[in-house]
């Protein structure tokens, strides 16, 4: 069937006139967005500081005293107290005032001092698994640095092997760098098939859907014609969370502009697409926009890579993330964002969105009967 | 016979929703320019009729060819060539009468001074001037309905497709419609409407009967009457639905049915049927305040056909 410019462009003139009048897609479009990234933003950090610990010094010396210094200079601990006993300090760890105990033995300064070398404990609460170890590594470091200078008179021994770790992309690996392009991935996903959902449930509740049908306009068009407003607000969407992204949160760019915009696009037209697929699937705004929730959210948030890494999933679970859409645009959003790689690099993911892309159109063109059986 | 004088031509058309028929093997033709009405009671089949001739339902079989078009293969020529209005006059609430007269414009290709044209058409037929800046959901249902038959007219089809378009809407707004309808039919357009109000069947050059999905009758609204042989009393009572009860089952009573605020009780022989229906009354302590002998109305006509076929009224 013939696409006619006339039809597409009242199609679509009437999709922006109706989106500008109801309060929910505005919403939708313009504030859900940037809420989003956000609560998120803040929300979601791996950066583990200011772990509270409870000290038990059984040794009072100024080398000891040095030692919880240090602890607490590197910003990592605070202490939340001194114990004077064990039992007190487990009290704290029973309690979760505190996420560690970190125990200094008696004659701690007379075994550092003679060479012998002395033997600290840290004690930490295990139900937070992701902050004991990170607890872990950074109490490692601290001690060895702090060790290696308390020797006497102060000679650094060559250790015989050594491993000088660098970190690319995101120097001081703050997690933060790489939720926020991430999220954007993420939120883009959900508000594209939210936005869309509604469209063409609405046209059958209201009884719009039967008026239409008995027009000449083709079911591609209609299609068509919802996605390209929608499409404008998402490219919108995505340039206002990636401005505010680099101006709340400090997210570097490094990549492309022009590459993400048309990996957003390929990636919007598959996700808008999905919307418009389970609007015309179940003819009610509520259910589709449920299903749009379910079938968006939680894989986006889960699945796609954004907060679990995907090569270390199981096997099952790592087969079904190729199924979800958000995980090739969280690829691209990181790849651009931080790596500043174009398109040598993602054409796989751009291979795959397009994918979907025609996927998504094509089963929203497919679905949508034009037919009132 | 040609698709001028023909426009629209029905052959056995039938659809099925699994076992139900809810369109029986329908046959007629539409007279070009004339007001062709589509008359039964909600569940007769009248929609699905016009979904079948419009390019919304494809039939189960039988043939229907629209503006000399096949109904089945040449859907899209069909719907170019017709105008639709849905029970619901559909407009979209959110936007105003120009944006709906420009979106309907825009979906018939009708542009440039042709759409200057048409607009000021529409908005003068519809007299929504006024109101052309106002979104359609703060209109009354009658304007509604103007405008939504405006937006139908848009691309000037010759043929136009009505289905129960005046539903709901007052009996003052309704006359203004038929006015509207019945100049339409005057500048050469064909009308095809249906309705369950059995007083604006008066307005149709010619009536098609559907009961059950079966056409029973087509002719016009006065041969229809005439075809009423038994006669038809009125009987002003107080208590009228314990009239109705009352005469259910007395000798010579064909059928009662309430009329507004009267009986209409169709009899074998207009003196017998009165002497019958007087003591039949009396016996139930009631008296009737008006009695006579009255022409048939296009309910009597019904009800007087299915009775003739054997049948039962849906609903």
């Amino acid at each position: 069937m013939s696409l006619d410019s006339g039809r597409l462009g009242a199609m679509a003139r009437k999709e922006w006139i109706q989106l500008r009048r109801d309060p929910r897609s505005m919403i939708l479009a313009f504030v859900l967005p940037l809420f989003l990234l956000l609560f998120f933003g803040y929300a979601i950090t791996w950066d583990v500081d200011d772990i509270p610990i409870v000290v038990v010094d059984r040794d009072r010396t100024a080398a000891s005293r040095s030692l919880v210094d240090a602890f607490v200079a590197s910003g990592y601990f605070t202490v939340a107290e001194h114990a004077e006993t064990g039992r007190q300090a487990e009290e704290d760890l029973v309690a979760a005032r505190v996420k560690g105990i970190l125990t200094v033995p008696p004659e701690y300064a007379t075994d550092l001092s003679s060479g012998r070398g002395a033997v600290v404990q840290l004690l930490l609460d295990g139900s937070d698994a992701n902050t004991a170890t990170i607890a872990q590594n950074y109490a490692d470091a601290i001690v060895a640095r702090h060790g290696a200078r308390a020797l006497p008179g102060n000679r650094a021994r060559a250790a015989p092997l050594r491993l000088e770790p660098r970190t690319w992309y995101n120097p001081n690996l703050e997690s933060r760098h790489m939720i926020v392009p991430g999220l954007i991935a993420v939120i883009m996903s959900i508000i594209a098939a939210m936005l869309t959902a509604l469209t063409i449930a609405r046209e059958w509740e209201r009884g719009t859907m039967e008026q239409l049908a008995a027009t000449p306009v083709a079911r591609v068009e209609v299609v068509l014609g919802k996605l390209l407003p929608y499409l404008l607000i998402g490219l919108f969407d995505v340039a206002v969370t990636v401005v505010a992204g680099m101006a709340i949160f400090g997210t570097p760019f490094n990549g492309s502009v022009v590459l993400l915009a048309a990996m957003t696009l390929l990636f919007l037209l598959g996700a808008l697409g999905l919307g418009i697929f389970i609007s015309a699937a179940v003819k009610s705004q509520v259910l589709a926009t449920q299903i749009a929730m379910i079938a968006t959210y939680l894989p986006a948030v889960l699945l796609s890579g954004f907060l679990f890494d995907i090569a270390s999933m199981p096997f099952v679970l790592r087969t079904f993330t190729y199924l979800i859409p958000a995980r090739y645009f969280v690829t691209v959003t990181r790849g651009i964002f931080l790596k500043g790689v174009g398109a040598p690099v993602l054409w796989p993911e751009a291979l795959f969105m397009l994918g979907y892309a025609v996927l998504g159109l094509g089963l929203a063109t497919h679905v949508f009967r034009k037919e009132l059986a | 016979m040609t698709e001028m004088e023909h426009p629209v031509v029905v052959r056995e058309l039938t659809r099925r929703f699994g076992d139900f028929v809810a369109v029986d093997s329908v046959s007629f033709d539409v007279r070009s320019g004339e007001i062709f009405g589509f008359l039964g009671p909600n569940g007769a089949g009248k929609t699905t009729t016009i979904k079948m001739l419009t390019g919304l339902l494809t039939p189960t079989s039988g043939e229907g060819r629209v503006a000399g078009f096949d109904v089945l293969r040449e859907r899209n020529e069909v719907k170019r060539a017709i105008g639709y209005m849905s029970q619901r006059f559909s407009l979209y609430p959110d936007l105003t009468v120009l944006e709906n007269i420009e979106l309907y414009a825009g979906l018939y290709g009708v542009t440039g001074t042709r759409l200057d044209r048409r607009r000021t058409w529409i908005l003068d037929m519809s007299e929504l001037w006024d109101a052309r800046n106002r979104t359609t959901e703060q209109l009354p249902l009658g304007w509604k309905q103007r405008l939504a038959l405006g937006c139908a007219m848009v691309h000037e089809p010759p043929i136009l497709f009505l289905d129960e378009p005046t539903s709901g809407v007052d009996p003052v707004a309704r006359r203004r419609f038929w006015d509207l309808i019945d100049g339409m039919a005057v500048g050469g357009t064909t009308v095809f409407v249906s309705t369950h109000y059995m007083e604006e069947a008066e307005y149709c050059h010619r009536l098609a009967l559907m009961n059950r999905g079966r056409l029973i009758a087509l002719d016009a609204p006065r041969a229809l009457r005439e075809r009423v042989v038994e006669p038809i009393l009125e009987i002003r009572c107080a208590d009228a639905p314990r009239a109705v009860e009352a005469l259910g089952g007395v000798p010579g009573v064909l059928d009662v049915a309430m009329f507004g605020r009267s009986l209409h009780v169709t009899v074998v022989d207009a003196v017998a049927g009165s002497d019958a229906v007087s003591s039949a009354l009396a016996g139930a302590g009631l008296t009737a305040t008006d009695m006579r002998v009255v022409e048939p109305s296009l309910e009597d006509v019904f009800v007087s056909l299915v009775r003739a076929q054997g049948g039962a009224l849906v609903g």
